[in-house]
């Protein structure tokens, strides 16, 4: 795993790219827990400052520090995406997996089951539960809202890499010299699934944080709880942009696109690394 | 061809409907918020009088317009036979305006938005990237690719928020929001229209933006995977013409995948058509979605998810019909 790692930071500008922005907001998270405001609460510095060495970011017209919020904020969606994207990893995996394996009725029943949910639009679904859920919506709540129904893409992922891995030559060399089916997979497939596990996370976080922001933007979470969906939403409230305070509208736009373009340059990083002729090319190379 | 192919088709569609509009009913009642409570809070907290008896009279018409009355197995029937002669109750916003109503009126404009934005990514997309495969080395299929690459996974609203900021407040060339302008009369002038287009072309911009990087993407990998087959070879070793090549050899064999996946991102595109509207204050179903909520019209939710569920699969469904009379090896399968 970590020479893995070590070998695409080496090879590939993107997964380097990637790579420091998810380090960089990591560690903004991190600071984040030094922030000498209550984020929650209003009027705690002067409003409508424009960036200054004492806030950097200048202050909206909530009478918040930008920056030291910008900073919570990231750390709340992380949090968010975090707690959906275990939540549906759980859920894909098992199905996945399970399917995969077991195939016949079994496999035809939850693909079936999990197709229905490729196909139905889950942004107006997910809008009647939040809208019904409003008053006790927080970040947890809201996070395992979201992963609930975000798995059916990636079950069927994997799904898919367990049947052609069952096909393939070296699994029927391990059971064929006795190997028990539990080793198998473990040492032989888990190898091959793992960073495909990887990749699906990356893209289903990228994800989450889309459909936070979308949620937030339309005033159904918790609005007091700073994310960068509700940043954008308080901003957009006080018409930042027609009063051209970019200082206010624009970090949180700003946050969430750098964010999401590292995510997916990790992402596709990963599977292309996946794809053995991109591994050929970087023996070549070497 | 009609077992292997219609019937799984078929019996997916039902399947889909089924779990769909099941899921929409069971959501809210596993969820621990009583719609008709949620209702009668939200009238008395707007300061309306109401004596107790009234207000069970209205609670008890309450339940049986939620359908919420008699035990679970027989609020289901209920929920059915009413779908089934296509009642999606009242909106109560718009009181007693019927939700299948408000919905018909701002479906044109989805549907609209939704099918000039799918066809353009579509076709802008799929052509950039045969173009890609055929000159590979050029700066147009690096410079394309890193676009695709870069412009892909932004979310619709923080797409259509930085158009909005860009063309519509720091360059105003274009409107902020709505399908017309208000002084054009709707019918078939030329105000009118120039004011339609006017209104649509941001919203449709913002949304094929946002999904010509994926076409573009699946074509270049399908079609530089088609490239490496042996007729191409035999075709280049013909003599064929370039354009020939591309257009009857490669297109042709790596369209297939385009078309499977016109179907499979129907869904999402939709919620992302109503992302767009919201953002842009677009008079489709979005935008309804969006005054449901702000208004707390349960019943619109729902009704709108009703039919998007129900929208989507016909759509996807009509697709997977058509397809095999474009893809010969289902045909003959």
């Amino acid at each position: 795993m970590l020479r893995v790692i070590g070998e695409l930071l080496r090879h590939d500008r993107r997964f380097l790219f990637g790579f420091s922005v998810l380090v960089i907001y990591l560690l903004i998270a991190a600071a984040s827990l030094f922030c000498p405001y209550n984020t929650k609460a209003w009027n705690v510095v002067p409003r409508d400052l424009p960036p200054s060495w004492k806030y950097p970011l200048g202050t909206n017209s909530m009478g918040q520090d930008i920056m030291w919020k910008a900073m919570v904020a990231v750390k709340n969606s992380l949090l968010l995406s975090a707690i959906a994207a275990v939540i549906s990893r759980v859920i894909a995996i098992i199905l996945g997996l399970l399917s995969g394996y077991k195939g016949g009725l079994f496999d035809r029943v939850v693909m079936t089951f999990n197709d229905s949910f490729i196909i139905i639009p889950m942004f107006p679904v997910l809008i009647l539960i939040a809208s019904i859920l409003r008053t006790s919506l927080n970040i947890t709540v809201l996070g395992i809202m979201i992963g609930l129904f975000g798995w059916a893409w990636d079950a069927r992922l994997f799904r898919s890499q367990i049947l052609s891995l069952k096909e393939r030559e070296f699994t029927k060399t391990a059971i064929l010299s006795g190997m028990k089916t539990y080793r198998v997979i473990v040492t032989e497939h888990l190898p091959y699934v793992i960073p495909l596990i990887m990749a699906a996370t990356i893209n289903n976080v990228i994800w989450v944080i889309g459909m936070e922001v979308t949620l937030s933007l339309l005033g159904l979470s918790n609005l007091s709880t700073p994310t960068i969906g509700t940043m954008i939403y308080w901003a957009s409230q006080y018409q930042a942009i027609f009063r051209e305070m970019w200082n206010w509208i624009l970090t949180p736009i700003a946050l969430c696109v750098v964010l999401i373009l590292g995510l997916y340059m990790l992402s596709t990083s990963i599977s292309e690394y996946l794809d053995p002729r991109t591994r050929l090319q970087m023996i070549k190379e070497e | 061809m009609l077992k292997k192919y219609l019937l799984p088709r078929l019996v997916q569609y039902v399947t889909v409907m089924l779990i769909g509009i099941t899921m929409v009913f069971i959501i809210p009642r596993l969820l621990p918020s009583d719609p008709v409570e949620h209702q009668l809070s939200r009238m008395t907290a707007q300061g309306q009088y109401l004596d107790p008896a009234a207000v069970e009279d209205l609670r008890a018409s309450l339940e049986e317009l939620y359908g919420l009355k008699g035990g679970i197995l027989q609020q289901y029937i209920t929920y059915w036979k009413r779908l089934l002669t296509g009642n999606l109750g009242p909106s109560f916003a718009q009181f007693p305006t019927p939700v299948t109503q408000l919905i018909r009126t701002s479906l044109p404009w989805t549907i609209g938005l939704l099918l000039t934005s799918l066809l353009l990514s579509w076709l802008i997309g799929t052509t950039l990237g045969v173009v890609a495969v055929t000159y590979p080395n050029s700066v147009f299929a690096k410079v394309a690719a890193v676009l695709a690459m870069g412009i892909r996974p932004i979310p619709y609203y923080i797409m259509a928020l930085v158009l909005l900021i860009l063309f519509a407040f720091v360059f105003p060339i274009f409107p902020m929001a709505g399908g017309y302008s208000m002084g054009a009369r709707m019918g078939f002038n030329a105000r009118f229209i120039f004011s339609l287009l006017r209104h649509a072309f941001l919203p449709v911009t913002s949304m094929v933006v946002l999904e010509v990087g994926g076409w573009f993407l699946q074509m270049r990998n399908v079609a530089s995977n088609v490239v490496e087959e042996e007729y191409v070879s035999y075709a280049e070793a013909m003599g064929l013409s370039r354009l020939k090549i591309m257009l009857h050899y490669i297109t042709r064999n790596a369209i297939a995948p385009q078309i499977t996946g016109l179907a499979l991102n129907l869904g999402f595109v939709f919620g992302g058509a109503l992302i767009t509207e919201i953002a842009f204050s677009y008079p489709g179903m979005g935008y309804l979605l969006y005054s449901a909520i702000l208004a707390g019209d349960y019943n619109l939710i729902m009704g709108i998810n009703i039919f998007s569920i129900v929208g989507v699969s016909t759509a996807m469904l009509v697709i997977d019909l058509i397809y095999p009379l474009l893809d010969p090896r289902v045909r003959y399968q």
